[in-house]
């Protein structure tokens, strides 16, 4: 029977979640620099990080997804430890960073995923320092006294003074700015995936309303209303700011809770993919596996020896009375001895057709 | 969504009826939901003794291998029974489901670092309609439609969905012409 609550998955979620309330409190100084409008931000993200450790760790003691975490931890300790490092950046780069596997899938596809990857992750990295306290911009009390000066403002990190720079910079207007930079990237790439989910058939098949709808209505909604908060302060002079900012909150909550749950988890788990690159390295390195009725290579002896303790794991077993296994055969050799098992049968019937 | 699909219509699989003429595998490729690459497998049987080919698609398993093994919980089983293609977000292209799968159906499209596979045209099953390759097989390698149906057009043949590999039994949604009586099918 499923267990209702993993325990280990449980106590590594509040460790981790008692953790970050600590750094919270370190970072702001004793939420010296809390600013409180960020309150229920904090919540929802606190949420969203117990419910990602909870679920990352239940998925990684999975027998499958184990023997990769193990397999790359070993790989990370070994003597070739600088080798898949270098490896791993480089992979890194091409494929999470630049997505080129996505680009082949698709260009557009690609180009709009890849947005929506760069102002997800920019807007990520700049939103949850922000919740956490760990940032915060003061004024230089001098420049915002003298009505000739500039205003002067100072980005303190980890309550340190990390860099002074003037509001009217280029500095100055990408540090506020990059937030509505981040929405505009995710709009349009959301869109592209929104209209294309509404109208392509094979899509529309397979696809479900909460796990690649909702998503993609979240991502706009989110950065709609994120922009609307600016546009309210540029040109309406704050007049919906109260709307803007209890919408905007609103959203931002809901996918900070829906994140375990739904399809912004494989953010989370795509790095994995990686660890399936190495494996497939380290494997090769250590010889082919040859199937028994092709005769030809198909797959690495490792990637075999780890399946057979995953199957067994998973409560499979293809080993017949000889102790060999059918998994010793590549797809091509497994569906010619289906013909063949299939094809002696009918011979054996006396009728090749009935 | 998959309002219509037609739960008394079964697939049914004779390989012995393939000609090898390859239609289901261009009619696949018309397939909505594979991107417009084709996923049935077709073989030979034995090249050096016979002429025979056959062909495959996925059996949709009950208790399918693949999903069990896929370290990325990318590969789902619907309420009709139906085993998904990888989830495009999810699948890390280990290639796990591709080795584990008994019957060899999983493909692994190398230039997009996804595996990919047969869904039984769910683009069209779901809507009531026949699978692409079942309704372009010429020799009645492949049919989709109800066990009546079948029976009437093989009184010679059972549908049989249990296969053996060791020690390992496998029941599946697709059928597997059978002669007359046979329960099971012994692959090794
Ligand atoms: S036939 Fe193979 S791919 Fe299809 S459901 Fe079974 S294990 Fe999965
Ligand atoms: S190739 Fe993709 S779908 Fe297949 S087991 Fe690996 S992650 Fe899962």
């Amino acid at each position: 029977m499923k267990k209702l609550i993993d325990i280990k998955a449980f106590i590594t979620a509040t460790i981790v979640t008692i953790l970050t309330i600590i750094l919270v409190f370190i970072g702001s100084r004793s939420l010296q620099n809390y600013d409180a409008a960020l309150v229920a931000y904090l919540f929802g993200t606190l949420f969203a990080i117990f419910g990602i450790v909870y679920r990352y760790t239940v998925w990684i003691q999975r027998p499958p997804t184990w023997i990769y975490v193990n397999r790359s931890f070993k790989v990370l300790f070994s003597k070739e430890f600088f080798h898949f490092s270098w490896y791993s950046i480089k992979d890194f780069v091409k494929n999470i960073m630049l997505q080129s596997f996505i680009l082949k899938r698709g260009k557009k596809k690609g180009a709009a995923h890849l947005l929506m990857a760069i102002g997800c992750s920019l807007a990520f990295a700049i939103t949850f320092p922000l919740t956490f306290g760990w940032i915060h911009f003061t004024l230089v009390p001098a420049t915002g006294l003298d009505p000739n000066a500039t205003d002067i403002y100072t980005a303190h990190f980890f309550g340190f003074a990390v860099l002074n720079f003037p509001v009217k910079s280029i500095i100055g207007f990408m540090i506020f700015g990059a937030l509505n930079w981040c929405s505009i990237l995710v709009i349009i790439g959301a869109s592209y995936f929104l209209q294309k989910r509404l109208k392509e058939p094979g899509l529309i098949a397979i696809q479900t309303f909460e796990g690649d709808i909702l998503p993609l209505l979240l991502l706009i909604l989110v950065s709609i209303t994120g922009l609307g908060l600016t546009l309210d302060y540029e040109f309406m002079h704050g007049k919906a700011y109260e709307f803007m900012a209890v919408t905007h909150a609103f959203f931002v909550i809901i996918f900070l809770v829906w994140m375990p749950f739904g399809k912004f988890f494989h953010i989370i788990q795509r790095p994995a993919q990686i660890g399936a690159h190495i494996y497939k390295e380290v494997g090769k390195r250590k010889g082919m596996q040859i199937c028994k009725q092709t005769g030809k290579p198909y797959t690495t002896q490792l990637h075999i020896a780890d399946l057979q303790l995953i199957t067994r794991a998973l409560g499979f077993n293809f080993r017949n009375e000889k102790g060999d296994s059918f998994l010793e055969y590549s797809p091509e050799g497994k569906r010619d001895m289906l013909a063949n098992a299939h094809l002696k049968a009918r011979q054996e019937a006396g009728k090749f057709f009935g | 969504m998959a309002q219509s699909y037609k739960v008394q219509q079964e697939f049914f699989v004779d390989m012995q009826r393939c000609i090898g003429c390859r239609a289901c595998e261009a009619a696949c490729a018309e397939c909505e939901t594979n991107g417009h690459e084709s996923m049935i497998h077709v073989n030979y049987v034995d090249r050096a003794q016979t002429i025979q080919t056959t062909v495959q698609v996925c059996m949709h398993c009950d208790d399918p291998v693949c999903a069990n093994v896929c370290p990325a919980d990318a590969i789902t089983k619907d309420e009709f029974g139906i085993v998904h293609s990888a989830n495009t977000s999810r699948c890390i292209g280990c290639s796990n489901c591709v080795m584990a799968c008994p019957f060899g159906v999983p493909k692994k499209m190398e230039k997009y670092d996804l595996m990919m596979k047969c869904n039984m045209c769910y683009d069209r099953t779901s809507v009531g309609k026949k699978p692409m390759c079942a309704t372009v097989c010429p020799s009645g390698a492949l049919f989709f439609g109800t066990r009546e149906q079948m029976e009437k057009m093989r009184p010679n043949s059972t549908p049989v969905n249990k296969f053996i590999f060791g020690q390992e039994t496998v029941e599946t949604k697709v059928n597997l012409m059978m002669p007359k009586g046979s329960t099971e099918l012994k692959v090794f």
